[in-house]
């Protein structure tokens, strides 16, 4: 194994955009015929890295050697040529169009449509890929239009095969058929470099795995010896030892949560399995997850952006799963989705109307219909004095403040509103190191007052630092929340890498 | 290679200075249109923008004939405005024009030929009501079966303009006259004449509503909830969610309210100016005022003067064909351009043109 050179050799690959290192010094190799998993967190660098293999991107430095020879791909095309394929993760294909025709435009030299169904049928057939050519892909699931842009790679007989994260849109049973295509694939000798940021596909599926974080690799690792635990611990960064903290006394459940199942409408989305959860006035309940396992979704549900049957959210004893966002204001219930601009705050619009935004109810901002604007101007200064937010006035639109300041104003305007819960994803995503000690202590001084506060978050150290229980989101799944005191690091990578099934800690232990 | 590139801040003044450059670019080119006709383009020019309100031989009949075209427009742009602040697109006003049209005429005719008080109101309202009503099928098609409103109030135009006809040959028709298409003149049935309140003014109810409707929306859209909702979701729909907007609640209300306006436009016009339901009575207000929207930057003080402008190109245009036989084709031809340097402007000002040299950066 050792002697024969690898299929792909990538050495010191670098590629910054303005502002961020996408890629830094980044070198592994895959060898012919390997599962090679590629992980990390949104934003780790994963796509960069192969864009730059397929030739979507030139690399600032470094250089690749394919079989040994130099390999530089100015354009797709010349990935192609070189034996190098890739299913993105979002389709290109024509609805109206069948999939015979929709293959052949994506081929460099398409033989005639008759041989080319002729071909799909027997490829399909061969890899266990159930696929009528003549179907229109207009009619096609999700799982096999996939199929179409897998046999239109298959059939340039690739060398290296990319996949970006394909299980996103599949069903389990459709997940069970890729395995065993790729699993095929790999023993005739293709390889697959496989994007993921699912800790057990990964495992189950996987020879070799590279860990990337923050444009750096991390590790290169055979995943089926390392547990989920330190595959999570690989990608999130080192994990700190939880801090003893003192158990706040806490109230009656103010947010009850039973059975809460969502199906995303958004082919990209994440759907909510079975929530369960119950909150008491004064706990602060720690979301932890890796991104895209519908923490966006979970927030929506709450908030009520997205409606559910009434009685699986309840609001201080109320059924409140049909409210949308301002019934459940009224009640006291508020949130702060995770994208500042264009979500929590119109980035066009003054801070006086975005406080107008999510303020109008609780706040007596609007009389029979009609808009107090100074007294707006007045709750927006308030939050601004508050919570220091450093702009010239309320005059000045969203978008002109920092990230950070944004941030303090989106979450102090929910704080401002004395609500007896409150709902926030990412609090402190991209925000500066003192204005998230602001954004933290204002979260636990609202909890300390009595309110029930919801953290998702991608960030362990902040879960650890704020949160008096602890949950984590896989998949959709919930696991049971635990005190968050006394958690182990381990115990805490489990329920990230979706081990729902020990929630026992003597379970763990033994 | 040329790269479209967006500017981070795009310039204020240029959002009230555009307007004023799309005229004057118009003019030029206009002009030069007109030169290629073989026609004096200063005269053209002139004859269609100044000649309509200060020339003393047309003054009098064309300065009153500025608040009839204008009205219309005004009263249609203001409601189509506040569905495009939402990213609403009802294109479709000609048609509910027309449907109001026909409904307060249909009122009139019903009564004929008795006189009462209770006509003309009853009509003002039959006039709203069916603009409403036909501007609800698209709103409804879109919010039950997500169908696109573009196409759908655009089409369901033609199928105004097919109802039109009918009517004009057949239920509306005038019986008293046999042979001739179109119903009887509303201007001779005194319960239903939108008459100049003032004599010779031009000044009839439509310029009433009118100017009614530029102040609610402007209230609306500055001080009320519902034009902050408006506003919100044209500029950031997830936001709008966020505050418990209801986009299909949204669609309604603005589909709602542009029909209310452009079928009283419709009706205040078929009673007044026009007098008769007839074939031809459409004559692309609910078109135009696309172009008088855009043109006063979706604001109801600055439609007021787009407004003006456009009803002075329809004067101007009608005097241009009298006196230098212009065809009638080229007002519309100078309105498009309107729009066109407009659009372009407003394109230049909100992206960079970029030239990048090679195939590849």
């Amino acid at each position: 194994m050792s002697t024969t050179t690898p299929l792909l050799q990538i050495s010191g690959l670098t590629k910054a955009y303005p502002g961020v290192v996408a890629n830094d010094d980044v070198s592994f190799d895959i060898g012919a015929g390997q599962i090679h998993a590629l992980l990390g967190e949104n934003g780790a660098g994963k796509s960069t890295l192969v864009k730059m293999i397929y030739g979507l991107v030139k690399p600032d430095r470094g250089d690749m050697r394919l079989r040994g020879n130099a390999y530089a791909p100015v354009q797709p095309s010349d990935a192609r040529k070189s034996g190098i394929a890739m299913v993105f993760q979002h389709f290109s294909l024509f609805d109206a169009l069948d999939v015979a025709e929709n293959v052949a435009l994506g081929m460099e030299n398409p033989p005639p449509l008759r041989d080319l169904a002729t071909r799909i049928r027997d490829v399909s057939e061969a890899y266990g890929l159930p696929l009528d050519p003549s179907r229109l892909v207009g009619e096609l699931s999700a799982g096999e239009r996939q199929r179409v842009e897998i046999i239109r790679c298959l059939l340039q007989d690739p060398k290296l095969l990319i996949m970006d994260e394909p299980t996103s849109v599949l069903t389990p049973q459709e997940v069970d058929i890729l395995f065993r295509t790729l699993r095929k694939l790999s023993e005739e000798g293709t390889a697959i470099l496989y994007i993921s940021h699912k800790l057990e596909e990964i495992r189950s599926l996987c020879s070799e795995a590279t860990i990337l974080r923050g444009g750096q690799k991390v590790a290169t690792c055979d995943p089926r010896e390392k547990s989920a635990r330190a595959l999570a611990e690989l990608m999130v960064g080192q994990l700190l030892t939880p801090p003893e903290r003192a158990a706040r006394a806490t109230g009656d459940v103010v947010l009850q949560v039973d059975g809460l199942s969502l199906k995303s409408n958004n082919p990209f989305g994440t759907s909510l399995k079975d929530i369960n959860f119950a909150l008491r006035a004064g706990e602060v309940l720690g979301i932890a997850g890796v991104a895209g396992n519908g923490q966006d979704e979970l927030l929506l549900v709450l908030s009520g952006e997205l409606a559910s049957p009434s009685d699986r959210v309840r609001l201080l004893g109320q059924p409140v799963g049909h409210l949308g966002p301002n019934g459940r204001r009224g009640l006291g219930l508020v949130a702060a989705p995770e994208e500042r601009l264009g979500h929590a705050a119109a980035p066009d619009m003054s801070l006086t109307e975005n406080a107008y935004l999510s303020g109008a109810g609780r706040k007596e901002l609007v009389k029979n219909g009609f808009i107090d604007w100074g007294k707006s101007r007045d709750f927006a200064e308030s939050v601004i004095a508050r919570f220091d937010v450093r702009t010239p006035g309320p005059h000045v639109v969203a978008r002109a403040l920092s990230g950070g300041n944004l941030q303090k104003f989106v979450i102090g305007r929910e704080i401002e509103q004395a609500p007896a819960v409150i709902i926030v994803n990412q609090p402190t995503w991209g925000v500066d190191a003192s204005a998230a000690a602001t954004i933290r202590q204002a979260l636990l001084d609202l909890a300390a007052q009595g309110a029930g506060v919801v953290v998702i978050s991608q960030d362990l150290d902040e879960l650890l630092e704020v949160a008096d229980s602890f949950a984590a989101l896989n998949e959709g799944r919930l696991s049971a929340p635990r005190p968050a005191r006394g958690l182990t690091v381990d115990q805490i990578g489990l329920m990230m890498g979706g081990a729902h099934d020990l929630h026992a800690p003597e379970g763990a232990d033994a | 290679m040329i790269q479209l590139e967006k500017r981070l801040a795009p310039s204020k003044r240029a959002q009230y200075l555009n307007p004023f450059l799309a005229v004057a670019l118009t003019m030029v080119a206009g002009g030069l249109m007109f030169a290629v006709l073989g026609k004096d383009p200063l005269a053209a020019i002139r004859l269609i923008f100044f000649d309509p309100i200060f020339s003393e031989q047309f003054g009098s009949y064309s300065r009153p004939q500025l608040l009839i075209k204008s009205a219309p427009l005004i009263l249609i742009a203001v409601g189509l405005a506040i569905g495009f602040r939402a990213g609403i697109w009802n294109i479709g006003a000609e048609g509910q024009y027309i449907i109001g049209a026909l409904c307060g005429a249909g009122v009139a005719l019903a009564f004929y030929p008795m006189e009462g008080w209770f006509i003309f109101p009853l009509m003002v309202v039959a006039g709203a009501l069916g603009g409403f009503l036909w501007a609800m099928i698209p709103a409804i098609l879109k919010t039950r079966f997500n169908t696109n409103e573009i196409l759908v109030s655009l089409l369901l135009v033609y199928v105004a303009e097919k109802l039109l006809a009918g009517m004009a040959l057949g239920l509306l028709r005038n019986p008293d006259v046999a042979g001739f298409p179109g119903s009887r003149d509303l201007r001779r049935y005194e319960s239903a004449h939108n008459a100049d309140l003032i004599a010779n003014t031009g000044m009839h109810w439509g310029v009433v509503a009118a100017m009614i409707a530029v102040i609610l929306a402007y209230v609306m859209m500055t001080r009320h909830s519902l034009g902050y909702q408006v506003r919100l979701a044209g500029q950031a729909p997830r936001a709008a969610r966020f505050a418990g907007v209801s986009p299909t609640r949204l669609v309604v209300v603005c589909f709602g309210i542009a029909g209310v306006l452009a079928g009283l436009a419709g009706m205040f016009e078929v009673s007044g100016p026009s007098g008769q339901v007839r074939i031809d009575f459409a004559s692309g207000y609910g078109f135009t005022a696309i172009i008088v929207a855009f043109l006063g930057r979706l604001n109801p003080i600055g439609i007021v003067l787009a407004g003006l402008l456009l009803g002075l190109t329809y004067i101007g245009g009608e005097l241009s064909q009298m006196m230098l036989q212009l065809p009638g084709a080229a007002i519309q031809v100078f309105q498009g351009m309107l729009l066109f340097f407009l659009l372009a402007l407003d394109f230049q000002t909100n992206y960079r043109l970029k030239l990048t040299k090679g195939a590849r950066a």
